[in-house]
């Protein structure tokens, strides 16, 4: 790792995580962002109008299954009885058959329409999510938090998809069966269809109040987990340091303390979730046991059949299973607001660094880049840099040094229009950057980050990033100017090898080269090494420096760099403090002034001087 | 792990039209179905249930006592038909039998609570234990283990194995109660009526080999769709860590077009996924609709033939409403059973993992009457032991005196430094601290007697004041404070938001290296050892760091004994003496002006850099790389 530092010690402490996962949300946000998907779900209008015809269409064939078997029991007994024809059972059970099929049918289309529009949704939305991400600017990744990010494009977005299927579709289901079911049995019998009834309020109540419980102790037993598995990981990464102090006693109880916590929490939620689930079967089975009592007695009296009793005690059991899961729709809702909301906060972002309108592309051809009197901040911040005047010509290397801190880099990302300028401007030719389209200036000048990311993926892709049409040679060209062809070479897949993560794994060194070559594919107007040689040894680079000297005399090199040796052949020099340019010339005139530059130099040339007059 | 994966894919052969451009890389999953039963696995797993051997009879016997509760309910409901309501009952009757039925419910209600909660517990419980002993065994296991296994790697053995193996205790009792109510829906049926029992229970071997053919394919399909998701979200946690790099290469464009690829290829995969799930429901429907339609005719014949009850023919229909749910939870549970033998045998194998080092019976504890020597006795070790690293080593370090090592990339420093706090045990020779061979005394005192700094300063979330302070827990906070002004951080840590007491982001991000660096020096200072261990970071810090940290060492190593390995010129000539190691043997050792006098490496290697010393050795580093693949 090189020192990464300096872009960060510069952005504003502390991230805003203005997507943070939390229970809470502002619930006209929550509101809005229900409506917003549910009109995003008529997107689809054939697959959403059979999601609800196959809905109501399997809530009628279940509802009428407890009325065909009550039917069939008063048939057979009037065939006891010798008042029936046997022949009508046949026709029942047919039927019975049929409407058993459909109701299978309907709800395997429900389900199905009902699930791939939200996988529709799910797709439209990832899209977006995705584009968004990758257009929003670098401002905005300084401050948003990347697992927060991941946890919008991955969580959020399963909250989004299931909000169709399982909390729109089932609660129609829901209530087309009680509504429906309700009339059918209260116009039977309105005493005991208001006590086969009587479950669905409580079951309902406590299933919502339950499930919110849950979802909320459910946030925050992930953010325990959470705890728990950062103690580990960091555990386990820095096992060496953990080990160096003999620290594995103070390790366990650290993790005795995270895990005894999330455990507590897993108790607590399942108390909540057996205490619930226990009373509201015995609800139901109450309910039942009155219907019986009451049924039986007017059975007895004669007042009913008993197959009109089986229809009330059968719809009962129809019913519950839904009306204990109308907690899960309740949640879904929940859900769905609080993750539509930090969803839709993301996509409707604005992309504060864009096209102008009617941006032309940069045309270059002197290749003249100036920056007048620059000034720049970030938000929340003093300026990092201020009143920068400078200009390079094509075939030019200029040179930026400064302590940590001196806005070095931060000058830097202005030129690819990372961040846009707050006071003065930068140019190409003449065109101010932010006239240009924002695709042609980055492909006008290219940075060599610090510490850049590599993609796991091949030596060929990752070198050929910013070109994936490039042929073989241009590759190979590349990788060798940034002396990194040989290494390459010797390894059993050779270009093909994958780094990263799965693959092999690179030295800093090594990391740094294959960012240059990478950046070299891109063939800019303005190349800028933004201290990205620290950690290549100084013989591999100044070969490599040796390797580009054709190559910078097309282009504005501009290197900022700790070790002076790296400068050396720099025609012009910045010497940057606190943002302004303090001192600049050539090596030699810099030296001369005996300013800052010149202890600087001092201090590289003679390291040890200071410290072995300090030694006792 | 013997889960050998095999190499990512070359994009290349997927034939895309786009020669060199992909997004997100196709991350290999780890088997997730084993055999359905592994005895070895199975016995592991019992060690850790066994404690809790009270719960689980609690959670069989209320599973087997709600099982039966269930079952009969239907039947009380027969009762209450024919003898309750029919014509001439006895008045009380149906009394009676509605008080059995509340009976029964009651007791069902005191079941299912007992069941749920005690089994619920049990297997939280049996996770949290599996994790930790599992967690406290990699604080013992050998730092080679460590080394090659991939910390996520672990994490998934931590986090995602030992959540199916709960998952599958919780499905076990389950299916105690789902066999029992298969068995007494049968039983029941047939004790009722054997022949319409019979009748009817010919749908069930239908559906289950209906459902054991759908399974195999269903997975498949949802393999292929969890697999897609996986790939998807890989893409886009790339994105968003490479963001930059995106933007500055102008990628965005043909990024989004090649993940619009992927996420149409997920979106049909789950749509694939959704029909495979949804096409049973039909099947089942049918077989219940066939079975009812045969209680409905055979029943009603049966009834109208005075040969069996009314009541009979509704329980019937009860029990067809219920018998298909153990099925679909069996057969579930044969796929969770699975997974969790794959997950168990892994776990099995991170608790096999051999203690390389341990306490002799009989170890002393290293004491601060105790010096502050060092020794090599003809030293030899490797991490393999055909392979020594190092060979015959021997070097001596006085107490209080500061030793470098040097020498290129795979010389044997970091080993040497590793043997030292005995990381590992050496296969000849010895190694004595204090005057005692680091085998017969015990790892804490050894830990106490040492201070370690690593070349990656590693740093754990928390507060600045936590991290300094790390396992040090003697040390107050002026202790903490004087350390870190020592050691000249205490300007940088009062400027950051929250001085001391604020939250440092992961890993230090927010820190420089350079400043990363001075916090773990000040975390040895506080730990005030005896000894000093420290490997130099190679990177190159900026001058103005570089001098205070420069500084910092020799606050550290005063009136310590310091072993250093050094790539920095200042460093290495401020030591009292070099021991220049080289394929794993000393090959010179005296001090600077010695060592340049004999022409030796150490003098090659001092010429030809400029700086650092540890520029010369990438090629070095290179081809010895070269030669260990």
């Amino acid at each position: 790792m090189t020192d990464a530092s300096h872009a960060q010690t510069q952005t504003p402490q502390g991230q805003e995580r203005l997507l943070r996962r939390t229970a809470e949300t502002d619930p006209d946000k929550g509101k809005d962002a229900i409506l917003r998907i549910t009109r995003m779900t008529l997107r689809y209008p054939v697959r959403f109008a059979v999601a609800m015809l196959a809905t109501i269409a399997a809530a009628l064939t279940q509802l009428s299954i407890p009325v065909l078997l009550g039917r069939a029991i008063d048939q057979t007994q009037a065939v006891a009885n010798s008042t029936g024809e046997s022949d009508v059972l046949w026709t029942t059970a047919l039927i019975l058959l049929a409407v058993s099929v459909m109701r299978g049918l309907f709800t395997l289309v429900q389900n199905y329409t009902a699930e791939s529009v939200g996988h529709a949704l799910a797709h439209d939305l990832r899209r977006a999510i995705y584009d968004k991400i990758q257009r929003l600017p670098f401002s905005f990744h300084d401050r948003t938090h990347s697992g927060d990010l991941i946890t919008v494009g991955m969580l959020d977005l399963e909250g989004v998809r299931m909000y169709f299927s399982t909390a729109l579709v089932r609660t129609m289901l829901l209530v087309l069966l009680i509504g429906i079911g309700a009339w059918l049995l209260i116009s039977t019998d309105p005493v005991l269809g208001l006590l086969a009834l009587s479950f669905v309020p409580f079951a309902a109540w406590r299933s919502s109040v339950t499930q919110l419980t849950l979802r909320r102790t459910w946030l925050q037993l992930q953010e325990r987990l959470g705890v728990l598995s950062q103690v580990m990981e960091e555990n386990l990464a820095g096992i060496r340091v953990v080990r160096a102090f003999a620290a594995s006693d103070f390790e366990m109880a650290k993790f005795d303390k995270a895990s005894d916590d999330a455990l507590a929490l897993s108790y607590s939620r399942i108390d909540t979730r057996v205490r619930s689930s226990a009373v509201m079967t015995l609800a139901f089975f109450a309910a039942m046991g009155l219907v019986l009592l009451v049924g039986g007695q007017q059975v007895a009296a004669g007042e009913m059949t008993v197959g009109s009793l089986a229809t009330f005690l059968t719809f009962m059991t129809l019913l519950q299973l839904p009306v204990r899961q109308l907690g899960l729709m309740v949640n879904a809702f929940a859900r769905a607001s609080t993750t539509g909301a930090r969803l839709f906060t993301l996509l409707d972002m604005e992309v504060e660094i864009d096209d102008a309108p009617g941006a032309t592309d940069l045309k270059v051809s002197e290749g003249t880049l100036r920056l007048e009197n620059v000034g720049f901040g970030y938000t929340g911040a003093d300026p990092a840099v201020s009143g920068i005047s400078f200009e390079a010509r094509r075939g030019e290397t200029v040179g930026i040094v400064g302590p940590p801190g001196s806005g070095k880099s931060t000058l830097m990302h202005l030129i690819p229009r990372y961040y846009d300028v707050d006071e003065g401007a930068i140019s190409i030719d003449g065109q101010d950057i932010r006239n240009a389209t924002l695709s042609s200036v980055r492909r006008s000048v290219a940075v060599v980050q610090q510490d850049d990311f590599l993609f796991t993926t091949t030596i060929e892709n990752n070198v050929a990033y910013g070109d994936p049409f490039a042929s073989d040679e241009q590759i190979r060209d590349a990788t060798a100017s940034a002396q990194l062809h040989d290494y390459v070479d010797g390894l059993p897949k050779r270009y093909g090898t994958v780094v990263g993560e799965r693959g092999v794994s690179l030295s800093g060194g090594q990391r740094q080269r294959l960012s240059i070559a990478r950046t070299l594919m891109l063939e800019p107007d303005v190349l800028i090494f933004d201290d990205s040689t620290a950690a290549i040894d100084a013989g591999t680079e100044s070969r490599i420096r040796n390797a580009l000297r054709a190559y910078a005399e097309d282009r504005v090199t501009l290197i900022v760099a700790h070790r002076l040796g790296s400068l050396k052949h720099a025609d012009r020099i910045l010497f940057l403090d606190k943002g302004r340019i303090v001192e600049q010339g050539t090596h030699e005139e810099l030296l001369s002034l005996n300013g800052r530059y010149r202890e600087l130099h001092d201090l590289q040339t003679r390291p040890d001087a200071d410290i072995s007059e300090s030694k006792p | 792990m013997s889960h050998a994966n095999p190499e990512p894919r070359d994009p290349h052969e997927d034939g895309r039209p786009r020669a060199r451009a992909v997004v997100g890389s196709h991350r290999i999953e780890e088997e997730i179905f084993g055999r359905a039963f592994d005895g070895r696995v199975v016995s592991r797993i019992w060690a850790f249930v066994r404690p809790y051997k009270r719960q689980v009879a609690i959670s069989v016997a209320s599973v087997v006592v709600f099982t039966a509760m269930q079952l009969s309910i239907p039947l009380v409901i027969r009762y209450a038909i024919d003898s309750g309501m029919a014509p001439g009952a006895k008045p009380g009757t149906l009394g009676l039998i509605v008080v059995v039925f509340a009976v029964v419910i009651a007791v069902n209600y005191v079941a299912s609570r007992l069941q749920e909660g005690v089994t619920g517990r049990m297997a939280e419980n049996v996770l949290f234990d599996i994790r930790r002993s599992m967690f406290a065994h990699l604080q013992q296991v050998s730092l080679t283990f460590m080394d090659k296994t991939e910390v996520g790697r672990l994490m998934s053995r931590l986090q995602g194995d030992v959540n199916s193996m709960q998952e599958f205790l919780e499905n076990s009792v389950l299916s105690v109660g789902d066999v029992l109510l298969l068995f007494g829906i049968v039983f029941v049926m047939l004790w009722l009526d054997w022949q319409l029992g019979l009748l009817v229970l010919m749908v069930l071997p239908v559906l289950f080999i209906v459902r054991v053919v759908w399974l195999k394919r269903a997975r498949v399909a949802f393999m292929a769709a969890h697999e897609a998701n996986s790939i998807t979200n890989g893409a886009l946690a790339e994105a968003i860590h490479g963001v930059r790099t995106v933007q500055g290469m102008d990628r965005g464009a043909l990024n989004a077009e090649l993940y619009g690829e992927l996420a149409q290829d997920n979106y049909q995969k789950h749509l694939r996924s959704a029909r495979m799930a949804q096409v049973m429901i039909p099947v089942v429907d049918t077989l219940t609709g066939i079975a009812m339609a045969a209680v409905v005719v055979a029943g009603g014949a049966m009834v109208a033939s005075g040969r069996t009850e009314i009541g009979v023919m509704v329980a019937f229909l009860f029990y067809i409403q219920r018998f298909f749910d153990p099925i679909r939870s069996l057969t579930m549970q044969y796929s969770v059973m699975q997974r969790a033998m794959a997950s168990g045998h892994r776990l099995t194998e991170v608790l096999d993992v051999e203690v390389a080092v341990q306490d002799a019976p009989d170890a002393v504890a290293l004491g601060q009457g105790d010096d502050g020597a060092v020794e090599f006795r003809d030293v030899t070790f490797g991490y393999d032991p055909d392979h020594p690293v190092l060979q015959n080593v021997s070097f001596s370090v006085g107490s209080g005196e500061t030793v470098a090592l040097v020498g290129p990339t795979g010389s044997g420093k970091s080993s040497c430094m590793s043997l030292i706090h005995r990381f590992y045990d050496v296969q000849g020779g010895a190694v004595m601290v204090g005057g005692r061979d680091v085998r017969e005394v015990t790892q804490t005192s050894l830990g106490r007697h040492i201070a370690m700094v690593l070349q990656d300063p590693f740093l754990f979330t928390g507060t600045v004041m936590e991290n300094i302070r790390y396992s040090s827990h003697w040390a107050s906070d002026e202790d903490v404070i004087e350390a870190t002004k020592a050691v000249g951080a205490h300007d940088f840590v009062t400027a950051l938001p929250g001085g001391y007491g604020g939250m440092l982001e992961e890993r230090g991000g927010n820190l420089s290296l350079g400043q990363r660096q001075l916090l773990s020096f000040a975390r040895a200072l506080v730990a005030d050892a005896r000894i000093l261990v420290l490997d130099e970071a190679t990177a190159n810090i900026d001058s103005y760091t570089e001098l205070q940290i420069q500084k910092a060492l020799q606050t550290l190593l005063k009136g310590r004994t310091g072993l250093v390995i050094a790539h920095r010129l200042a460093t290495i000539r401020n030591a009292d003496r070099i021991v220049v190691l080289q394929q794993g043997k000393v090959v010179e050792q005296g001090d600077h002006e010695a060592l340049m006098d004999r022409k030796g490496l150490y003098a090659r290697l001092y010429d030809m850099n400029y700086g650092s010393f540890d520029d010369l050795p990438e090629t070095v580093t290179e081809e010895d790389r070269r030669r260990a693949t």
